[in-house]
């Protein structure tokens, strides 16, 4: 009897993760097929298999290949998750476990921020890096991030430090350490699983970002993925919808490897504190 | 080791709350002074008063010769073990019992040296490379004891330490924390 519910729950499960799924595995399907199959089909079994579109896809119809810009994409994710990372911990260690004054007011700032649509910081934002002499560079799509200005991420980190029991911090306060080694030695360790998020979640959308680059970059050599996917839609030629398709699902797979490596992260939460009792 | 002494030790709360109430006490070198009250009664405010943790709004407090009020707890020269242990859950077992020394700078050899010289007293050598979660409650309560051990300090203080405890392991805890703690001096906090 259990063993048939169970099955019946799988099922269920199972049909709706199709449902939820099929526009992805279609987009796989898609990239062996021709432009009037991919029109005229809904099924995703393409009538053969054919790895040619990922070879056009990748050449480009530019100088480079897609290994530039996956180079490019590389060298903006990483030292923006790195930044990231460092002013987001910091930032949300003072709002969490330190009394200052106008705290509780900077804190409601922060949070309205969020609130803030991105676009109206795009035109001072613009103008300010052109007066720097920053445009057509990486340094607008990185230092941004410096200061901590992706408060949905501090925000984050507020409410899982707030969370986590001040004894332990206590006890190392008896054993010595200052604020600074308190963060390094205890905090830090203690919030691998939110800092973890944090990487994701930047990752994911640091490379999906579109705008940003569109904006701040004019050479093609420095575009990053999501803007070198747009170009390899020309403008004036038919588009061969196979290729752009298969570029697409190869600049799905850094994230998705990023997520499915960091998952098990996730569920180690701050629950195997070492409290018991 | 070194004496305690309280003189008027107040806390007045920045709310207004007065939560100590003047407080006068001597502990002598080598003491063993508990404290006991009814729940809220301000016993871990106190507690915490003389490691540090908490600020004292008025009166003194000295260790041996020394005015500490000011002082952080690194400096007071203390030790202290909570009631639900606080072990830092991402070190093993041998790096909680170290890390105190380490950030004093204490050398290496030294710390081996005292850490297992801890853990021998407190017959935990076998659980040295275990984390916190894979300890036992009574096993947990020792490394919080033998943390408190390595780090040689003035003055004991134990909050609560055996309310977490079933009563047979409390009763033998009893016991050893007196015989460990024998020639030292601390002061014990508990509500039974």
């Amino acid at each position: 009897m259990k063993s048939r519910s169970a099955w019946m729950r799988y099922a269920a499960l199972g049909i709706v993760a199709l449902v939820m799924l099929y526009p992805l595995i279609w987009l796989v399907g898609a990239t062996f097929k021709t432009n009037a199959e991919i029109f005229t089909e809904v099924g995703f079994w393409p009538r053969s298999f054919d790895f040619d579109a990922y070879a056009k896809g990748w050449k480009t119809s530019t100088e480079y290949t897609f290994a530039t810009y996956f180079l490019n994409s590389f060298a903006i994710v990483i030292p923006r998750i790195a930044v990231t990372v460092v002013s987001c911990v910091l930032v949300a260690y003072a709002f969490a476990r330190f009394e200052f004054w106008g705290k509780k007011w900077l804190f409601g700032v922060m949070v309205a921020t969020m609130m803030l649509p991105l676009i109206v910081l795009r035109l001072p934002q613009y103008l300010m890096f052109r007066e720097f002499g920053w445009l057509d560079t990486y340094w607008p799509l990185v230092l941004p991030s410096a200061f901590a200005t992706d408060t949905f991420f501090v925000f984050m980190l507020v409410q899982f430090l707030r969370g986590i029991p001040r004894d332990m911090e206590e006890a190392a306060m008896i054993d010595g350490c200052n604020a600074l080694q308190m963060l390094w030695h205890i905090i830090v360790p203690l919030l691998k699983p939110a800092i973890i998020s944090v990487i994701v979640f930047q990752f994911i959308w640091t490379m999906n970002d579109f705008m940003g680059p569109l904006i701040y970059l004019s050479s093609v050599e420095k575009y990053p993925v999501s803007l070198a996917l747009k170009m390899s839609i020309g403008a004036t030629e038919e588009v061969a919808w196979a290729n752009v398709i298969a570029i697409s699902v190869v600049a799905l797979l850094p994230s998705v490897a990023v997520f499915f490596m960091a998952q098990r992260h996730f569920i180690d939460g701050a629950a195997s504190s070492g409290i018991k009792g | 080791m070194a004496q305690l002494s309280l003189s008027r030790i107040e806390k007045v709360y920045p709310n207004g709350f007065k939560a100590v109430h003047g407080v006068d006490l001597q502990v002598r070198d080598g003491e063993f002074m508990v404290f006991v009250g009814p729940s809220g009664c301000a016993k871990s405010t106190l507690l915490r008063m003389i490691a540090g943790l908490e600020s004292i709004t008025g009166g003194e407090l000295r260790i041996g010769e020394r005015v500490v009020n000011e002082l952080t707890p690194k400096q007071r020269g203390i030790a202290m073990v909570f009631q639900n242990y606080a072990l830092y859950p991402h070190m093993k077992v041998y790096d909680n019992l170290a890390f105190g020394l380490k950030l004093a700078g204490t050398p290496k050899a030294e710390v081996d040296q005292r850490v297992r010289h801890a853990a021998q007293l407190l017959e935990m050598e076998h659980l040295l490379d275990r984390y916190p979660k894979q300890l036992s409650g009574g096993q947990a309560q020792r490394v919080a004891v033998g943390r408190a051990i390595v780090k040689k300090p003035e003055v004991f203080l134990f909050d609560e330490p055996l309310s977490n405890l079933d009563a047979k392991l409390r009763a033998s805890m009893r016991v050893r924390l007196t015989e460990l703690l024998r020639p030292a001096r601390h002061r014990r906090l508990r509500h039974s």
